[in-house]
């Protein structure tokens, strides 16, 4: 039976040429091979994302005086509710963490070089979506320390010059972070950041089936016999679904026994509560900007910290192109500059995590 | 003049047309995502309490129209008013009896008893406000 309707679609789509293409996929081994799932068990972390976002939406409602009750409503009245408001709480931190995972991985593989720019370019911007559905995400349960996060977060660009107030209030909403600004993050949320993050990820996977996995470099020049390689399919799958279920149990334990809690409502009248600090992969911003004083000379400091890591990002996405001109000690100097990257976050993020 | 093709001419002006199709659909969106003023009266005074609702050494955040104030009683017995939005990252500040000064949880920033950026990150003082005490009843007013 299943012959009879593949062959009927055979005859009208021809997959016998997607199944020939698929069976000349092959996958480098050697000892840094495990680094190649981490990219497959994001892309299922975001699945995760976006299955449990379409659950939560059936029951969220958007304004100051909803989104703080529905969110408390899926999880104590909701059945399953808590679990599922909890998997996608976790689901997005691992995710987060999974990317960052495979971003450094690529990196010092060096497998973003030619031919490969784009796809570290449009994977270093679905790190930049994947923030930014943290930070719009993170408010729409409208609790106090969501509160404090999107203000302090949407100040940060009121320190652009010129425009920055401005920005500030398209941002908002308004002058305040309000029902106004949950009304915008959750458009961005659940409409926008999808819309985005759906097209260049399909840019980012056509791109990889396109070109193929990335060789070693040791590997040039080697006779093709002593390269192994494995069948993507069935072989490199087949081990890449038994990680996503690795990845499912765990995020089941994380939300089953550390529930993600809800906190007290956003109230816009009462101070900071002490310890406030953002969600983990912020932290590395977060302490930058605390400890640099008010004024860096002429300028503000917190200006100089967006200005620093905009910079940053923008040397970080565009490394493949001017990383060639380092000349003779080029593997060097951008391996040093990606453990400088990596110990800067980590010390920074650990800092502000003890402070 | 010379170099300007018949054709070259029609590529500029649909050129120049796309680029007016552009902007007349992205003008619209632009102004439509930016929020409209809305005017807001301004407060002269509003009355925030009794005298005997604040402990001397304790300071509260009271709402002064849309905005956020704290008011301190010193450990003297003296009423003062500050705007509660932090100077560095706009997180609303609290009165730290303890230290006997005004301080932000988000990151550390520290101001004095007039309001002055002592330590950590603000970058400017908070805005005082003038506390009025008319019989037993504590008036917060934007007036100097």
């Amino acid at each position: 039976m299943w012959r009879r309707i593949y062959r009927w679609l055979d005859e009208r789509y021809q997959l016998q040429a997607l199944v020939e293409f698929m069976s000349h996929k092959y996958v480098p081994m050697h000892r840094h091979t495990i680094w190649y799932y981490f990219g497959g068990v994001s892309l299922f972390l975001f699945l995760v994302q976006v299955t449990t976002g379409i659950l939560l939406l059936m029951y969220y409602r958007v304004g100051e005086d909803a989104s703080y009750e529905s969110v408390r409503f899926i999880m104590s009245q909701v059945r399953f509710g808590w679990l599922i408001r909890s998997i996608h709480s976790w689901g997005a931190n691992l995710m987060i963490l999974t990317v960052f995972i495979h971003m450094f991985s690529v990196y010092f593989t060096r497998a973003y070089r030619k031919p490969r720019e784009l796809t570290w370019v449009s994977g270093f911007l679905l790190l930049v979506l994947a923030l930014f559905f943290g930070f719009t995400g993170y408010l729409l349960p409208w609790n106090q320390l969501a509160f404090f996060a999107t203000r302090v977060g949407t100040e940060i660009v009121g320190s652009v010059p010129a425009i920055g107030h401005e920005l500030v209030r398209i941002l908002r909403g308004g002058e305040e972070v309000s029902g106004a600004t949950l009304a915008r993050f959750f458009g961005l949320h659940v409409a926008l950041l999808p819309g985005i993050f759906t097209i260049l990820l399909t840019l980012h996977l056509l791109f990889i089936q396109r070109q193929g996995i990335a060789e070693p470099e040791s590997w040039a020049g080697r006779p093709e016999s002593e390269k192994r390689r494995m069948p993507f399919f069935p072989n490199f799958l087949l081990r890449d679904l038994l990680l996503w279920l690795i990845v499912l149990n765990v995020l089941a334990f994380l939300a089953v026994f550390y529930p993600w809690e809800l906190g007290p409502k956003a109230d816009p009248f009462a101070p900071a509560p002490p310890g406030i600090k953002p969600e983990w992969y912020f932290l590395f911003m977060y302490q930058t900007l605390k400890i640099l004083p008010a004024k860096v000379f002429f300028l503000e400091g917190e200006f100089v910290g967006v200005l620093f890591f905009t910079l940053g990002g923008l040397l970080w996405m565009t490394v493949p192109f001017w990383e060639g001109r380092l000349g003779k000690y080029r593997n060097e100097i951008a391996h040093l500059i990606g453990w400088i990257v990596l110990v800067y976050i980590a010390t920074m993020t650990l800092w502000g995590f003890r402070s | 003049m010379r170099g300007v093709t018949r054709r070259s001419f029609i590529d500029w002006l649909l050129g120049l047309g796309i680029v007016g199709w552009i902007s007349s659909v992205l003008y619209p969106i632009i102004q439509y995502i930016i929020p409209p003023r809305v005017p807001e009266a301004r407060l002269s005074a509003v009355k925030v309490g009794k005298v005997d609702d604040f402990e001397p050494n304790s300071g509260r955040v009271v709402r002064f129209g849309n905005e956020p104030v704290l008011l301190i009683r010193t450990e003297f017995g003296d009423f003062k008013a500050f705007t509660a939005t932090c100077t560095h990252l706009a997180c609303i500040v609290q009165y730290r009896p303890d230290w006997k000064l005004i301080w932000c949880a988000c990151h550390n920033g520290r101001f004095d008893l007039n309001g002055i950026n002592i330590a950590g990150p603000p970058p400017r003082p908070l805005e005082p406000l003038k506390v009025v005490v008319r019989g037993d009843d504590v008036y917060v007013t934007r007036e100097a």
